[in-house]
């Protein structure tokens, strides 16, 4: 009953075909065209031939050439990494904030529900467009609020000084992506059995010590899980980045540097090859949180 | 009492600052959207005028409509391919044993999960020998990286979730896969294939790498690639009543689009994520 010649098994393999072949022809095959890209000197659009790791690091006449020696590419590893560990940190707090007051009974909470969606469902290319504008160093609503209210006594240009690109970034970012870890965690909320806090009141533990003895304990695993899928779309954030601050290397990220190789430049061997470190670091980092943090990814969160 | 007042007051405040945060953004985009010229140089915190004049210059300075259009035929065609393709393997994956099974569901996560900047070069090349780039269909293909992998995870969750009962009744009439597929899980799985649907039709509407990377001519944009390269007619000042309108135009139709399918849009993304 169980044999591999079983004809359901047989059916099985013919249903998943037409999806093995477009995603192998859509991600798989580009996938390793472009780690090979990273091996060659192909110029954007052309063959190119086979140069090693020279695109990665080479060294003529005691100079180091290629993306491992490249400032540029190290600023973009650390603005990537403080990005992700800051606006994912940022957000997982208010996450849970959120989600404890839409916890809470109250009436107009189905609506406060689908207002608190409107940031995610707005293309992320128009919320960097509306920050951007509410960012802007002399017209902007920002400055305007806090210059108005003391709190700065000239305007802060937000998007332009090295000093508070990132963090602009980090608020966008922050603003827009809060609803989804709230809704996981919301979820995560729901699915406790409401006994448990009815004991915990009784033997007279405080709101502070339910939350931390006994909600954060049961909902680890839903946060783990959240946080895991924030980081890695944080890890290889550009729209964002691209729109709200261009190729300003106080803010590039590991993406935004790769496009900027590869189209920009034309390098499609440099190009590939970060994009190849990319892949590489995002993989190695993905199975440390696993291992460390032991996650069971059983099921994908959206 | 006085205490479960204040409790009442604070929560109350906590969901009112939750509410101007999520859509002040939008309000402000509305607001300056009806103002142009020198008035942009003034801060207005309410709307003072109605004036749709950025409306119709967005439309005038720019083939938008042309660009709206682009991103809806993108998106829906994506859409019914993703649901098609996922819909098939989900069976396969869902409802049939066979080994191989995990780590086909775990190769998928991994692509909807990697960085997109990965498959770019690869794409790029792809697409041109295809003869597709600056081309709707080219796009198409590129989307497809970013929907069918979590379209096929999605549908696979929803279909684990009807009873067995369902197929084996069929079985034993001797109905083939293919048959119990259609005419059995088909109708099942429409409330799940409108959630799915939906969440990659965002994802679709809201691409820009691909688009900005895939796409030459003005004509050929979709609405992302249009509002994030727009720019005024001396290049040096952005047209913000413009870029604002722009904005308004394609934000309405998700925001209603959300507050509509609210319930399943939030049974979407948390599928799966508190189980298990």
């Amino acid at each position: 009953m169980s044999g591999p010649g079983r004809p359901e098994v047989r059916s099985a393999w013919l249903l998943l075909a037409p999806m093995l072949v477009v995603l192998a022809l859509v991600a798989g095959w580009p996938l390793l065209r472009t780690v090979w890209f990273g091996f060659t000197d192909a110029r954007l659009g052309g063959a190119g031939s086979f140069v090693g790791f020279d695109n990665y690091l080479a060294n003529y006449d005691g100079e180091w050439f290629g993306v491992l020696a490249d400032r540029l590419w190290w600023q973009s590893v650390r603005n990537t990494l403080w990005f992700t560990v800051v606006s994912v940190s940022i957000e997982t707090v208010l996450g849970m904030v959120v989600a404890l007051v839409l916890d809470a009974a109250f009436r107009g909470r189905g609506l406060v529900r689908a207002v608190i969606l409107i940031p995610w469902a707005i293309p992320t290319v128009v919320s960097a467009r509306m920050w951007n504008w509410m960012l802007h160093d002399q017209f902007g609503i920002l400055n305007d609020a806090l210059l108005r209210l003391g709190l700065i006594s000239s305007p802060i240009a937000w998007t332009a000084d090295p000093d508070t690109a990132l963090w602009a970034v980090v608020i966008v970012d922050v603003w827009k992506t809060t609803p989804f870890m709230a809704l996981l965690i919301l979820a995560g909320l729901q699915m406790l059995p409401r006994e448990i806090f009815e004991a915990a009141r009784i033997d007279g533990a405080g709101p502070l010590t339910v939350f931390f003895r006994v909600t954060l304990p049961l909902i680890r695993q839903v946060v783990m899980v959240a946080m895991i899928f924030r980081a890695l779309d944080a890890l290889r954030v550009f729209d964002l980045i691209y729109v709200l601050t261009a190729n300003s290397a106080a803010t590039m990220s590991m993406s935004v540097y790769a496009r900027l190789q590869l189209i920009d430049f034309q390098e499609a061997g440099i190009g590939s090859a970060a994009a190849t470190l990319i892949f590489v670091v995002v993989s190695v980092l993905t199975v440390l949180y696993i291992a460390l943090g032991r996650v069971r990814l059983g099921e994908r969160p959206w | 009492m006085v205490r479960r007042l204040l409790g009442r007051l604070g929560l109350w405040l906590l969901v009112a600052a939750i509410v101007v945060f999520a859509v002040f953004p939008f309000y402000y985009a509305i607001v300056t959207s009806f103002r142009s010229g020198s008035e942009l140089f003034t801060v207005a915190y309410l709307p003072d005028r109605l004036d749709f004049d950025n409306y119709a210059a967005v439309f005038r300075n720019q083939p938008f409509g042309r660009n709206i259009l682009n991103s809806i035929a993108v998106a829906a065609v994506v859409v019914a391919l993703s649901l098609f393709l996922g819909f098939t393997a989900a069976y396969a994956l869902g409802r049939i044993r066979f080994r191989g099974r995990s780590p086909l569901l775990l190769a998928c996560l991994a692509v909807s999960m990697f960085p997109h900047v990965a498959v770019l070069s690869g794409l790029f090349e792809l697409i041109r020998t295809l003869g597709l780039y600056n081309t709707l269909p080219g796009l198409v293909l590129a989307n497809l990286v970013l929907t069918l992998p979590f379209t096929v995870w999605m549908l696979t969750t929803f279909m684990r979730e009807l009873p067995r009962e369902l197929e084996e009744a069929a079985l034993v009439d001797g109905a083939t896969p293919w048959v119990i597929l259609w005419r059995i899980f088909l109708p099942m799985m429409a409330p799940a294939a409108v959630t799915t649907g939906l969440l990659a039709f965002v994802v679709a509407w809201n691409e820009f790498l691909f688009a900005l990377t895939f796409t030459l001519s003005n004509e050929m944009r979709t609405v992302p690639v249009a509002i994030a390269l727009m720019s005024g007619a001396t290049g040096y000042e952005l047209p913000w009543g413009n870029i604002m309108a722009a904005s308004v135009v394609v934000t309405v139709p998700i925001v209603l689009l959300v507050l509509v399918f609210q319930r399943r849009i939030v049974a979407g993304l948390t599928a799966g994520a508190v189980k298990g």
